[in-house]
């Protein structure tokens, strides 16, 4: 058997839209090795859930060579199947079936599974088993759905943006559910466009944007690409102030590798934040520019799509600005 | 393993959606037979009615109540005294169909609106009392027969009627809306990921349909048998086996219209725009017959037209399945079933 539970060539997928040719996935290739968790990391509009549902065999490629465990979806469709579980960006469960019916219900189409009463417990829903899924809050809804991707008890496991949505309780619990299949091994491909919850759930991570892989390794690595551990964030005190200063003043400061203009403020990327804060205390002390805050912290995932990508994540307002068309398209269709 | 079966579990659940859901339960079971028992009532054959009319108080009214209260025979007539200033506004609000004006010299003027036939029918009585009262002998003998048998009140035409349109409600309603539902809470797809067999499911829906078609019927039936003394001439198994082709070939109509609708408006504007021309059409309120010939083709091509018909002629008529027009009823219901069967599943979108 192959060591790759996902083997994706030049994946690309076309809808043809209103004015049109819209490109959700441009030549996308990756491998996800068997036991790992791998995170699909992008905003919204990626192709990230596109992809998704290409690798669950519910919606067809334009071009690209798809394997899932070892079998493509045109020779071994049942086969594949029966080895993978899926939850999708909110299922609407019927309201009047109980927790316990829908385990039963979902078990009842693999051949081979686990105790439904087993699905729950892993997702710690056993005490919620009678009860109708339109009393559930939205984190249980959401373990539901986990438990009714396990039920089949899958080689791979595929969670589309699991957490978004929930509470921070309900993300912290569904995150210790998700570590729970990491420690028996599963190989699990989760979607999300948190920073944080690729960080601490994912041994690797792509990040995608545009419908491409623009980077890919672990968190750890990703980050070491930068070049720096740390960030150096600051704000000038009046805000006409900020507005004339040249993000690249700083860059020449001592370990500085860049800078950036971030929000009201500016974040800087440090090898060595004591050698660095001083010397930044300096210059704006010699240039009359007192700081208004000042703070340090670890490189993230995020920082490391901006220095790809010039943007953030979640930075809703620039997005639609540049490309709404678009995005709205493929929102549209990424959820239909 | 017995103890998991996709067809089981798919059917289970579904019966169970439905019965939890009282509202539900109250719109399939409980408007047709409040709808059933308000027109049974309200159209219900009450005898031979009095003709009301009206009677013009100036000073002669007493002769004429006179003359037609001394007569033996002929329907029961019931005055009402009025001002001769309201004559006008009573004919012309449709208070009263005739208004009758007795003159000092003996002779007798009718005040009417001759269009509306309930008030010639008025006139013809009161003309009548009054020219016998009066002496006239009429040359012919003639008698009247009232029609006997099963069927003749309106309240036992109607409940096939209700019957038949629960049957297609059930079938547009019940898995053209439920499958759209399902698509729009991206079930449909979540189900596409399992290794589900999508015969399992269809067959679950189908089997759950014709499940509830046995209380649907049973409810209806009952409220004409035990409160309006419908008879059932024909064989109740006949009329099950018209239940069942009906309900076939109203789930695939369902079935092709939810094939591709991915909102609650289209798929409800669907399914009304389907219904409309069978409710004014097909002859469920009145016989379909009195629709004049040339739309006829069109009026007998509508499914429900031939499942209100079948079932009329089997239950108030006795027809058996091996009658020509039972035999062309069935055969026209699996048409629409087959044709929307085949239709549906070819386009439809499993996503």
């Amino acid at each position: 058997m192959t060591l790759n539970a996902i083997r994706v060539e030049n994946l690309r997928k076309e809808y043809s839209g209103r004015d049109g040719v819209v490109v959700a996935v441009d030549g996308l290739s990756l491998e996800v090795r068997v036991g790992e968790c791998f995170g699909l990391l992008g905003p919204n509009g990626a192709g990230k859930t596109t992809t998704v549902e290409i690798l669950e065999g519910i919606n067809q490629p334009t071009s690209g060579e798809v394997e899932v465990l070892g079998r493509s979806w045109a020779r071994d469709e049942r086969a594949i199947r029966e080895r993978i579980g899926v939850t999708l960006q909110e299922t609407r469960f019927p309201e009047k079936s109980t927790v316990a019916e829908l385990a039963d219900l979902f078990r009842s189409f693999y051949r081979e599974g686990l105790e439904p009463q087993e699905a729950l417990r892993r997702v710690s829903l056993e005490s919620k088993s009678e009860a109708f899924v339109e009393t559930l809050s939205g984190g249980q809804r959401q373990r539901l759905a986990v438990a009714i991707a396990l039920v089949g008890d899958p080689e791979l496991l595929f969670l589309d943006e699991p957490t978004t949505g929930l509470d921070p309780q309900s993300r912290r619990q569904l995150w210790d559910v998700i570590l729970g299949l990491k420690e028996q091994n599963k190989t699990t491909v989760l979607t999300t466009h948190y920073m944080d919850e690729a960080e601490r759930l994912c041994d690797r991570v792509a990040i995608v944007d545009q419908g491409k892989v623009i980077a890919l390794g672990s968190p750890a690595e990703l980050i070491a690409k930068i070049g720096g551990e740390h960030i150096v964030e600051f704000a000038l005190i009046g805000k006409d102030g900020a507005e004339a200063v040249d993000p690249s003043d700083f860059a020449a400061l001592p370990t500085v590798l860049s800078a950036r203009a971030e929000g009201d403020g500016f974040a800087l990327t440090v090898e060595q934040p004591h050698l660095a804060i001083p010397a930044l205390l300096d210059h704006l002390e010699r240039t009359s520019r007192p700081p208004a805050r000042l703070t340090t912290r670890q490189v993230s995932l995020e920082d490391v799509f901006v220095s790809l990508t010039g943007r953030h994540l979640r930075d809703e307002d620039a997005e639609n600005s540049r490309e709404s068309g678009r995005k709205s398209r493929r929102r549209g269709r990424g959820r239909g | 393993m017995s103890r998991y079966h996709p067809l089981r579990s798919l059917y289970l659940s579904r019966i169970r959606e439905f019965y939890r859901q009282p509202a539900r339960l109250f719109w399939v079971y409980g408007f047709p037979t409040v709808l059933a028992i308000g027109l049974g009532i309200a159209f219900r054959n009450k005898g031979e009615q009095p003709i009301k009319v009206d009677l013009i108080a100036n000073g002669s009214e007493s002769r004429v109540e006179k003359i037609v209260a001394a007569r033996a025979t002929g329907p029961k007539i019931e005055f009402k005294q009025i001002a001769p200033e309201q004559v006008d506004s009573r004919l012309r609000l449709g208070r009263t169909p005739l208004a009758v004006e007795g003159r000092p010299d003996g002779s007798v003027v009718y005040h009417l609106d001759s269009s509306r036939p309930e008030a010639q029918a008025a006139r013809a009585a009161v003309d009548d009392a009054i020219q016998r009262a009066a002496g006239r002998v009429d040359p012919v003998s003639v008698s009247d027969v009232k029609p006997v048998g099963p069927g003749s009140e309106y309240v036992h035409f109607l409940i096939p009627g209700l019957i038949g349109q629960n049957t297609m409600g059930g079938g547009l309603w019940g898995v053209g809306f439920l499958i759209v539902n399902f698509r729009i809470g991206k079930l449909l797809k979540r189900f596409m990921a399992t290794p589900m067999p999508r015969r399992d499911f269809l067959l679950a829906i189908l089997g759950a349909r014709l499940t509830f078609l046995v209380p649907d019927v049973a409810v209806l039936l009952a409220v004409g048998v035990f409160l309006f003394q419908m008879p059932i001439v024909g064989s109740l198994w006949l009329v099950m086996l018209i239940e069942v082709v009906g309900a076939l070939a109203f789930a695939g109509i369902g079935l092709l219209i939810a094939s591709r609708a991915d909102t609650t408006e289209a798929v409800s504007g669907l399914i009304n725009l389907v219904m409309l021309p069978m409710w004014i059409f097909s002859g469920l309120f009145f016989s379909a017959e009195t629709f004049p010939a040339a739309i006829q083709p069109f009026v007998q091509a509508l499914p429900l037209t031939q499942l209100l018909n079948a079932l009329r002629r089997v239950m108030l008529e006795g027809a058996t399945l091996f009658d020509t027009d039972i035999l062309i009823s069935l055969g026209v219901l699996a048409l629409w079933g087959g044709v929307s069967f085949f239709l549906a599943l070819r386009s439809f979108k499993w996503s």
